[in-house]
């Protein structure tokens, strides 16, 4: 029996990984932490209000004994908030949960990071793909590669002072599917796919329901490791709108981020730095290690776009039909503690 | 010659173990369907196969290359080749037919003319693609970057040569002189660079297999360099800013308009190391020594290549 602690668990990932570990028998107790109401109707999912830094996180794991801490809250896309919010996010709230975690009497034995495969930059002297032990051609300079590599700094710290826990940091590549928004999805669903002028790059596409796959495959099998979770194939751009039945806009290779600005200030488009340079030289990872543990992907690449534009499609007809739930905590506390409900009996 | 023939589809595969599966389970699902009660067939789960057609959607591969682009290449290049380079090859049998090695030759031209002749004279008489390895100074490029990326260049990293080599079992062509061969002025043609650091025999010798070196003549009189402006090569962070005798000949056009020498390539035998492959590491001096061989043969190559050469435009 798990007793799993899930942080971001009112971001897409926490909240999908929820859901999941719900339906595992397995799992006993689901402690989620946000400083948001998680937007996905849970079960059994104790939801706990904290901080952006979880300051109360090493009370919170020695009240509830939890063995199992997943990671989702990492932001790995940079529209999402400023600078300094995703410093607080990313670095200050990881460097608290490991030192709840790595407390002398902490129960906590298993540990799973969801980092991104932005730690290994992008630039010119790249191979076309990384292997988990590749280190970056050149030094990182943009704030979600920094970032990402300072929290992944921290894991392998932790996982060198406790042998004793199971540490596996999970790099997931561009991720798309029918539900999931990030900066390549909405430049996807533009009317023209931007793209910089003389540029093909490739990319790779890891699909969502890959993504919750194999962290509940990690998760089952103690996984302890880095491992790379992409899609197979890589796809130039220019196809990759072409599945998507779009054409190319090119930018000017030159001061692109200048030049996009107004676009960016009118919401038109929001790419970040990072992206503009993926557009250049694109990214691709060795999906191999996680394959060779045994893991089988349900998407590769191509499949995964084309899984996204079919969502995209449809959507397209029938409006965007997310179901509106709303946490509401009485009711939530209610169904959960109250006597009057009648659970099912384990 | 081979070279008229129509280049085939190199990646070509036949139908794989699981478009045969799928058509089994069709059949028994036409046949379930003939039975009194209709009873919807179980599809069955995505086959997880390695088929391109889940992984690709046009032809590019995953190094960039697209076989049609290389196709029309090929016939657009085919007169430059066959009427303006009159490229003449010796030894060509000892490039494999299949089965990964790593081409390795002397590099010549201010715009190396050597890697296209090679490329293209491979890949018509061989039919089986060759992946060029470069610097990774092309694919800064804006147009020409993407165009060299399909037409099979890739940037030269050890990782890109050995997946090519050892898992792929590809043909690779390296330049082991890197920049410094076209580089180098007129008064040094057919003098080789240093080989690098050795690390195309490391990268043969992890990959497990051969070095075929191959001797180029004819590249060094088709762009010589005159001069070099080392000021402009800054500004513009290439390697090296030429101007070519093409230049004062030609004026503009000459930037890419090359001399028509006559091209001699011959293949030297491949050299095996008989090292166990993926080892961690290999011997410093053992590297150093094979690169040198390596080097003092196609050296030696070209020496006695040109004592034959009457001419530099009719060989």
């Amino acid at each position: 029996m798990r007793r799993v602690l899930v942080t971001g668990l009112g971001t897409f990932w926490g909240g999908r990984i929820a859901q999941a570990l719900e339906a595992d028998p397995n799992v006993e107790v689901i402690i989620g932490l946000d400083t948001t109401e998680p937007t996905v109707e849970l079960e059994r999912t104790e939801y706990v209000r904290v901080d952006a830094n979880y300051s109360i996180l090493a009370k919170i794991v020695r009240a509830t004994r939890v063995d199992t801490i997943i990671h989702t809250f990492l932001v790995v896309d940079p529209t999402q908030m400023s600078r300094r919010a995703m410093h607080e996010v990313n670095v200050i709230g990881t460097m608290n949960l490991f030192a709840a975690a790595s407390a002398p009497d902490s129960t906590v034995r298993n540990v799973i990071v969801k980092s991104a495969t932005a730690v290994y930059g992008c630039s010119v002297e790249d191979p076309t793909w990384f292997s988990e032990d590749t280190p970056p051609s050149r030094s990182l300079r943009r704030p979600i590669e920094r970032s990402l590599d300072q929290v992944e700094g921290y894991v392998r710290d932790f996982a060198e002072d406790n042998p004793h826990v199971s540490v596996s940091l999970l790099r997931f590549s561009n991720v798309i599917g029918s539900e999931i928004v990030t900066p390549l999805t909405r430049a996807l669903e533009l009317p023209m796919v931007p793209s910089m002028f003389g540029f093909d790059p490739r990319f790779q596409f890891v699909h969502e329901d890959d993504v919750i796959r194999s962290i509940q495959f990690v998760l089952d099998r103690n996984l302890a490791g880095i491992y790379n979770v992409a899609g197979d194939g890589l796809l130039p751009w220019t196809e990759v709108a072409s599945l998507c039945g779009k054409r190319t806009f090119p930018m000017l290779p030159f001061a692109s981020g200048e030049l996009l600005w107004p676009f960016k200030r009118l919401g038109v488009v929001d790419l970040p730095d990072e992206y503009l340079n993926l557009l250049r030289y694109g990214r691709g990872v060795d999906n191999g290690k996680l394959k060779r543990a045994g893991f089988e992907y349900d998407y590769t690449s191509a499949q995964s776009v084309k899984a996204f534009i079919e969502a995209v499609r449809l959507c397209r007809t029938i409006g965007n039909h997310t179901p509106n739930y709303r946490y509401e905590r009485d009711v939530e506390q209610f169904f959960r503690h109250s006597p009057s409900v009648i659970r099912e009996v384990k | 010659m081979a070279a008229a023939r129509s280049p085939r589809p190199t990646a070509k595969r036949g139908p794989s173990i699981a478009s045969v599966t799928a058509r089994a389970t069709k059949a028994k699902e036409v046949a379930a369907s003939r039975d009194l009660v209709h009873v919807p067939a179980v599809t069955p789960a995505r086959p997880r196969t390695d088929d391109d057609q889940l992984i690709r959607h046009g032809d590019v591969d995953e190094w960039g290359r697209s076989e049609s682009m290389r196709q029309m290449a090929r016939r657009l290049y085919d007169p430059i080749y066959s009427k303006w380079f009159r490229a003449e090859w010796e030894g060509l049998e000892k490039i494999p037919t299949d089965g990964g090695a790593l081409l390795v030759s002397n590099h010549a031209g201010a715009i190396p003319s050597d890697a296209p002749v090679i490329m293209h004279g491979i890949e018509t008489e061989l039919e089986r693609p060759v992946y060029g390895l470069a610097d990774h100074f092309f694919r800064k490029m804006p147009v020409v970057g993407t165009l060299w990326s399909r037409l099979g260049g890739l940037p030269a990293h050890p990782d890109n040569a050995y997946r090519l080599l050892r898992e792929q079992k590809q043909l690779v062509l390296v330049f082991p002189e890197g920049s410094k061969g076209p580089s180098k002025p007129m008064r040094e043609r057919y003098q080789l660079a240093r080989f690098g650091r050795g690390g195309f025999v490391e990268i043969a010798m992890r990959a497990g297999v051969p070095v075929i070196p191959i001797a180029v003549i004819g590249a060094e009189e088709s762009m010589p360099i005159v001069a070099k402006l080392p000021a402009v090569a800054k500004v513009l962070g290439a390697p090296y800013m030429p101007v070519t005798a093409n230049m004062l000949a030609f004026g503009p056009l000459g930037a890419a308009l090359y001399f028509p020498a006559k091209f001699k390539l011959k293949v030297l035998d491949p050299v095996y190391f008989n090292v166990e492959p993926d080892q961690e590491r290999y011997s410093k001096s053992r590297i150093m020594d094979e690169s040198e061989k390596v080097r003092e043969a196609i050296q030696q190559e070209l020496y006695s290549m040109l004592k034959d050469r009457r001419s530099i435009w009719f060989g």
